[in-house]
């Protein structure tokens, strides 16, 4: 027998939180994903809330390119709030 | 539950040529302790040895759901029924966690399975013993689950991602596997002089084959310096087992039971235990499939897949119904 597609699953820990992925299960459909996705990831009340959504149908970038992806990012460090120094007075600002 | 690396030939010559330059830039990552993803670049024998590292792991979840099984209709109360219950079917979704992790190397569940029924695919030794009586329940739950967490915490950074988070999960799942154990041994040798009786038996059969569980010494352990290397293994077979010996020692002693070893004995300058040499013959002979009930073990588990075989039928054949239907 050919194995069942591959699930991701993600569970929302409690309320407030984003749902995080906690790992895959196969299943023939979403509904047996769900089902399988709760005996395995949520036991001991992991969570309140379940995604599933098939792995084929997720889009990720390449590690590979990674340096080239993020690169924009590195180079703009006046972004962030520390590379402003600013008077001892209001610096907790 | 766990299995150390049990092949014992060392894996073929590559016949891939890697990449120097790749290879590099891998082995830099790993000796800075950084985590390998799934779609990063990783040499053949680094793939190769994950996946049967953590396929083997997952064969013995699943196959270590059957000797408790055989004692789950038999269990002495409700509440010791619940437990086994949910400690056995813990041992069905750490299978699951680490399948999943394999697969993200590029194996299929469906080869994992198919080579484990087909006798090619390794897994612990210890499910190779026979479950004999109700104590053995409470000595698996202590000695082969406590084995297992000095295995599994270390490698809760090992240096595959997935593998990693799959054994975080585990570990934080364990800690109730062993307590459970010990508490069960704990109300038999506070119970009549026959329960007693019972407990040491237990660990006089489990002891040593808890031990084995580590896997061979050091000195036999021919894949183990590269496994370090590439952070896969973060202990030797024999630290670990040392560490094993110092805390299950005590632990023994609280239960008023004593370990089938004369020659244990407290080494006060080295800061550990002494014990006795194991019968690695034995390890070995189990390793190869001669354990007391390796055949049984897998009869069972292929007739769980076939008898189950009409829930995956009937799954499979709903979904094709609704499929066509939606198409229609």
């Amino acid at each position: 027998m050919k194995d069942w597609p591959l699930w991701e699953v993600f569970v929302r820990a409690r309320g407030g939180l984003d749902h995080r992925h906690a790992g895959s299960v196969h299943a023939p459909d979403a509904d047996m994903a769900l089902r399988h996705a709760r005996d395995t990831y949520t036991r001991r009340m992991e969570g309140v809330s379940i995604w599933v959504v098939r792995s084929a149908d997720i889009v990720a970038s390449d590690p590979a390119k990674g340096e080239a992806l993020f690169e924009p990012a590195a180079s703009k460090i006046y972004r962030h709030p520390t590379f402003y120094e600013l008077p001892e007075a209001v610096n907790h600002m | 539950m766990y299995t150390t690396e049990l092949e014992k030939q060392p894996a073929p010559a590559l016949v891939t040529i890697e990449d120097p330059e790749r290879l590099a830039a891998f082995e830099a990552r790993v000796a800075a302790d950084e985590y390998i993803e799934p779609n990063d670049w990783m040499p053949e024998a680094y793939r190769r040895t994950l996946v049967r590292q953590i396929s083997q792991h997952a064969h013995s979840e699943i196959v270590g759901m059957l000797p408790e099984a055989n004692w789950l209709t038999r269990a002495p109360s409700l509440k010791r029924k619940a437990i086994l219950l949910a400690k056995i079917q813990d041992e069905g979704g750490h299978g699951l966690y680490l399948y999943c992790a394999a697969e993200t190397l590029g194996t299929s569940r469906e080869e994992m399975i198919e080579a484990l029924h087909a006798g090619r695919a390794k897994y612990s030794t210890i499910f190779n013993y026979p479950t004999l009586n109700w104590a053995d329940i409470g000595a698996i739950g202590w000695l082969v689950d406590g084995a297992a967490i000095m295995n599994q915490v270390p490698l809760q950074r090992t240096s595959y991602g997935p593998y990693a988070r799959a054994m975080v999960r585990i570990c934080k799942e364990e800690s109730f596997h062993q307590r459970q154990g010990y508490d069960l041994l704990l109300t038999m040798v506070n119970g009549t002089p026959a329960q007693r009786a019972m407990a040491q038996d237990a660990l006089n059969r489990w002891w040593w084959p808890a031990l084995m569980m580590f896997g061979p010494p050091d000195d036999n352990s021919p894949n183990s310096a590269q496994s370090m290397r590439w952070r896969i293994k973060r202990e030797t077979n024999d630290e670990l087992r040392q560490k094993f010996v110092d805390a299950t020692v005590p632990q023994a002693e609280l239960l008023g039971l004593t370990v089938p070893d004369p020659d244990l004995r407290w080494n006060e300058e080295r800061g550990h235990y002494d014990f006795g040499s194991i019968n690695w013959d034995e390890f070995y002979a189990v390793v190869r499939g001669e354990g007391p009930v390796a055949r049984e073990r897998m009869d069972a588990r292929r007739a769980a897949w076939d008898n189950g075989a009409w829930v995956r039928d009937a799954a499979a054949a709903f979904e094709a119904k609704r499929a066509s239907r939606k198409a229609a």
